[in-house]
């Protein structure tokens, strides 16, 4: 049997790794044309910056690939026909499959405003486009960041880090706040500035001005500003890479339509990661989930069923973070950028306003639903579990020390947490529980 | 559509244009007062130089006192101005962009210096000015002799020289260090604690007693790191010297039969490599501009398995043999000599393996070539944390995203992203505890633990975060 593969993103990749694990007899192929070896789209920043190089991102050495027999095609797939199985590439070559996975993973949304497409504008997704960034970032002492979702602060970081001075323009009226809530928001908008970047709220780009050369000269905000610039990075979100795919038998909405076991309407068709849309979201969660680890985990859960082995898509409880310049954010479960009806909130602060956390749980039961943190690492499996056992809110503070993850040393907060929840209910007394005994400690 | 660029990997394996600057931290360029700073250590170091052809042969004290804090004095102010406007966290901006980091000509340039000064610390130090014969210093070692009479009143020799000068090292780039990981208390206290025994115990106690006629002893240097501990010479030395000569004897054996097995125990090797030792010092110190550079092949993790493991044999082969030339007398056993054997040993694993390549290969090969490929305290501290430790990375679960930052910045050349983006604990013998992995993570994924063996090696079940039937199966 031949598995053919679009893609060499995270879902692509693992659904090879997990088929050659689980099949020893199977072909596969992996098709993909951006880079010849999988690497981490996550650490694009890391490679501007200097702190990695491309070797770095390479989470396999090269010779992997052909030690577990995963043919890898550096190629691009201009069309598929979908009754011959065959995939007809750019180099002219025609890949035959019995059964496919198309892991085509995301394009950035563009601007359609006048200017969109002078030069130096341009958004961040691929290796290409870091290269492309490199040449039109050269000796420029301005720049201009439109977006403020993650892939935007990631940018106007890159850029302050080769010294560019950054405009960085929001639509919202606080950062990111369409997902966090307002203290978490605006600790973030005190950092960003902290940084040394011009944080322009309740701003978009109206317009991209040209100079003589067709390249961007400035930029004109919505508010009426005129802002010099040399380079504009437009980072208003990404969408399913599928446009080749229109217009064929296949069933598209915003991404490639799966069901829970991600197989398309057509036979021996499945989609995974960025590209997949999911007919039944599962409850509380999105159609399209744009992040590595769903990626990882569809991938998981494709080649399961490629090889018939009939596995749901269940992605347990939503976690995700990120890193906004020296501020790392955790989130498990839910936790809403306000507070719903029936739940009550914890929010506590260090006077330092550099970390924060954020208890979110049901005023009836106290059942835990959601937990926020920034500059306080966390750890996964405590968090998950508190989750899914909807433990009350009060047994997890007194217990909190099992879920820090900060290196060793560092200043403890449980304290200052149980105060601030005696703060907010006055008359309780918790304390904090140490469950390991002295002797567990050093012998067990 | 997308480009489709063949190249484009090539380019940025080959394509990379060197800043020569010290930093290309473009965001925050070199003020005029670190500018200046920079001017004093070069100052300072044209200094020794200088007076290492004479020219300080009339005034040493006043020489080396300005020459010392010139080096040091200058090097601190650089290094705050680096840190002092800059928000506390991960610094590693254009390290990879760097001459003197990315191994460009600098860093050639750097290995060169620092090699040859260690081949004339072994080999020729009478070009360094050593007194031949019982006759005066002259040149850098008479520089010294100022200091030297201060502490234990007797001639420098240049060991005395290295030894300031490395003491040096450790200060002013832990100092650096400390700023540069200020909003990390691990960090901080570790480097406290190398600075601490590098000051105390490595250069200023063993001067002390020397002054006192006491036997030279480094309280924290440990068999077979010391692997002249059991040499007649030595042995002879302490057994001459009274109850404290006793002490010393006792104190050593005591260090490697239970004080290091009981520490390694609870904390992992990490209590030694990095947080007292002094080769794991000046490494964490002045070589963690360098970390990087270290190899997370897996070719080098098996001639890293080679090498160490053969010192380590080499080094207990030699002991044995010299011990039993001691109990009697005998020389010869075999077809081995026990006198040529310890000769090699000095030559090739105590000069030439940890001073030559082990530091001054720092640019070229990274901070732990020796610690790494050579050292054989590291593999018996290796292999009991490897099976009988306390200590281990926890990877937190699903929230690895390969990123790499753990990998490229681990000294020891531990590939960590290859266990954590699978949800598994490390557990590796060569793993010094540095924490560095943990602290350029920018996901909080890693956590240095000492706690319960149970699961210590665990694959987080459910590593990838979906429930299957079959995840038992990996
Ligand atoms: C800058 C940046 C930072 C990010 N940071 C994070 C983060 O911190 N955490 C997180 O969870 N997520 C992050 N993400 C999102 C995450 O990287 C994606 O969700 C993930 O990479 C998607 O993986 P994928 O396998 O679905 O697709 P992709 O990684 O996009 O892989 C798809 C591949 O298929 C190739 N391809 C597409 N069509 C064809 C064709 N017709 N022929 C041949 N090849 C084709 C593409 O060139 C591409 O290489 C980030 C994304 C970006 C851009
Ligand atoms: S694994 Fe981490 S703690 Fe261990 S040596 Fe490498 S960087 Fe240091
Ligand atoms: S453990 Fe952290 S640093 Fe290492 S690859 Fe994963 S996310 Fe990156």
């Amino acid at each position: 049997m031949h598995i053919a593969i679009i893609g060499n993103g995270i879902a692509g990749i693992t659904a090879a790794r997990y088929l050659r694990k689980l099949s020893s007899g199977c072909h596969i192929s992996v098709i993909s044309s951006e880079t010849r070896h999988f690497y981490s789209r996550t650490a694009l920043m890391y490679l501007y910056m200097g702190h990695l190089t491309y070797e770095n991102l390479k989470p396999y050495e090269d010779r992997f690939w052909q030690k577990n027999r995963i043919t890898l095609l550096h190629d691009h797939v201009n069309q598929i026909d979908f009754t011959q199985q065959c995939l007809h590439c750019s180099s002219g070559k025609v890949v035959y499959y019995d059964k496919l996975l198309l892991a085509t993973g995301s394009k950035s949304n563009t601007l359609n405003c006048p200017g969109h497409n002078l030069q130096g504008v341009q958004g961040l997704y691929s290796l290409q486009d870091v290269q492309l960034m490199q040449q039109h970032t050269q000796g420029i002492t301005h720049a201009v960041v439109a977006g403020g979702g993650l892939i935007g602060i990631e940018v106007a970081e890159m850029l302050r880090s080769k010294g560019i001075g950054v405009t960085f323009l929001v639509r919202e009226n606080s950062y990111w706040n369409s997902i966090l809530p307002p203290e978490e928001s605006d600790m973030l908008n005190r950092h960003i500035r902290a940084h040394g970047v011009n944080l322009l709220l309740d701003t978009q780009i109206q317009a991209i001005l040209p100079d003589e050369h067709g390249r961007v000269r400035a930029v004109m905000t919505t508010t009426g500003a005129e802002i010099a610039c040399r380079f504009v990075a437009v980072t208003i979100g990404v969408q399913p890479n599928v446009d080749f795919l229109r217009q064929t038998g296949l069933e598209i909405d915003r991404g490639i339509l799966v069901n829970q076991y991600l197989q398309t309407n057509l036979p021996n068709v499945f989609a995974a990661g960025d590209c997949a849309q999911l007919r039944q979201p599962l409850p509380g969660r999105k159609a399209i989930e744009q992040v590595w680890y769903t990626g990882r985990m569809q991938g998981i859960t494709a080649a399961l069923n490629l090889l018939n082995r009939e596995t749901a898509y269940q992605p347990r409880i939503w976690f995700n973070s990120a890193k906004f310049f020296d501020l790392e954010y955790q989130t498990y479960g839910n936790v809403p950028p306000a507070p719903l009806p029936g739940q009550t909130q914890l929010y506590w602060q260090h006077p330092d306003g550099q970390k924060c956390l954020r208890l979110v749980y049901q005023t009836q039961t106290g059942a835990l639903q959601g937990v926020n943190a920034l500059g306080i690492r966390l750890r996964h499996d405590v968090a998950e579990k508190w989750l899914a056992q909807q433990t009350p809110a009060e047994t997890v503070l007194t217990q909190f020390s099992t879920a820090i993850f900060d290196p060793e040393f560092t200043q403890p907060i449980e304290q200052a947490l149980l105060n601030q929840y005696h703060l907010q209910n006055p008359g309780k007394q918790l304390r904090a529980v140490h469950k390991r005994s002295l002797w567990h400690t050093i012998f067990g | 559509m997308k480009l489709l660029n063949q190249n484009i990997t090539d380019q940025y394996a080959h394509g990379t244009k060197h800043s020569l600057s010290l930093t290309t931290d473009a965001a925050y360029p070199q003020s005029m007062v670190q500018k200046t700073a920079l001017a004093l250590v070069a100052v300072g170091l044209l200094l020794l130089l200088a007076a290492a052809f004479g020219a300080a042969n009339a005034q040493p004290a006043a020489w080396l006192a300005t020459a010392l804090v010139c080096i040091g004095a200058g090097g601190m102010v650089y290094a705050f101005k680096q840190y002092q406007h800059r928000q506390a966290g991960i610094k590693n901006n254009g390290v990879y962009q760097t001459s003197l980091t990315a191994r460009g000509a600098a860093a050639w340039l750097l290995a060169l210096v620092l090699t040859g000064f260690y081949v004339l610390l072994y080999w020729f130090p009478q070009l360094l000015g050593l007194g031949q014969n019982g006759a005066a210093n002259t040149g850098l070692v008479h520089l010294f002799d100022p200091l030297s009479f201060l502490l234990k009143k007797q001639p420098a020799s240049q060991w005395f020289v290295y030894g300031t000068l490395y003491t040096l090292a450790i200060l002013v780039m832990g100092f650096k260090f400390m700023l540069k990981y200020r909003h990390n208390r691990y960090q901080l206290f570790r480097t406290a604690s190398v600075m601490f025994f590098q000051l105390g115990f490595a250069f200023l106690l063993p001067e002390w007693l020397q002054r006192l006629h006491l036997p030279y002893n480094d309280f924290k240097n440990m068999w077979p790191l010391n692997y002249y501990f059991f040499f007649d010479w030595h042995l002879n030395e302490l057994l001459q010297s009274g109850n404290i000569g006793r002490f010393m004897l006792f104190w050593g054996i005591l260090m490697v039969v239970l004080v290091s097995p009981g520490l390694t125990w609870f904390f992992g090797k990490r209590w030694y490599c990095s947080w007292v030792c002094g080769c794991g010092g000046l490494a964490e110190t002045a070589g963690d501009p360098f970390r990087q550079l270290s190899s997370k092949s897996l070719r080098a993790w098996q001639a890293e398995r080679l090498l160490v493991y053969g010192v380590l044999v080499f080094a207990l082969l030699m002991t044995a043999l010299v011990l039993y030339t001691w109990f009697t007398g005998k020389a010869q056993v075999w077809f081995l000599n026990s006198y040529r054997l310890r000769e090699w040993y000095g030559f090739l694993i105590g000069a030439a393996f940890s001073g030559v390549i082990g530091v001054g290969f720092y640019p070229l090969l990274g901070s732990r070539v020796w610690c790494r490929f050579g050292c054989p305290v590291a593999a018996i501290l290796g292999i009991q944390q490897r099976f009988f430790s306390r200590f281990r990375i926890t990877a937190n679960g699903g929230q690895c995203i390969s990123c790499g930052n753990c990998s490229a910045y681990c000294e020891m050349g531990i590939d960590v992203r290859w266990y954590a983006q699978r949800g598994q604990n490390i557990v590796r013998a060569s793993c010094v505890g540095c924490g560095i992995c943990a602290a350029v993570c920018p996901r909080g994924v890693l956590k240095l633990e000492n706690a319960p063996l149970k699961n210590r090696e665990a694959l987080h079940i459910r590593q990838d975060g979906v429930w299957l039937p079959e995840e038992n199966l990996f």
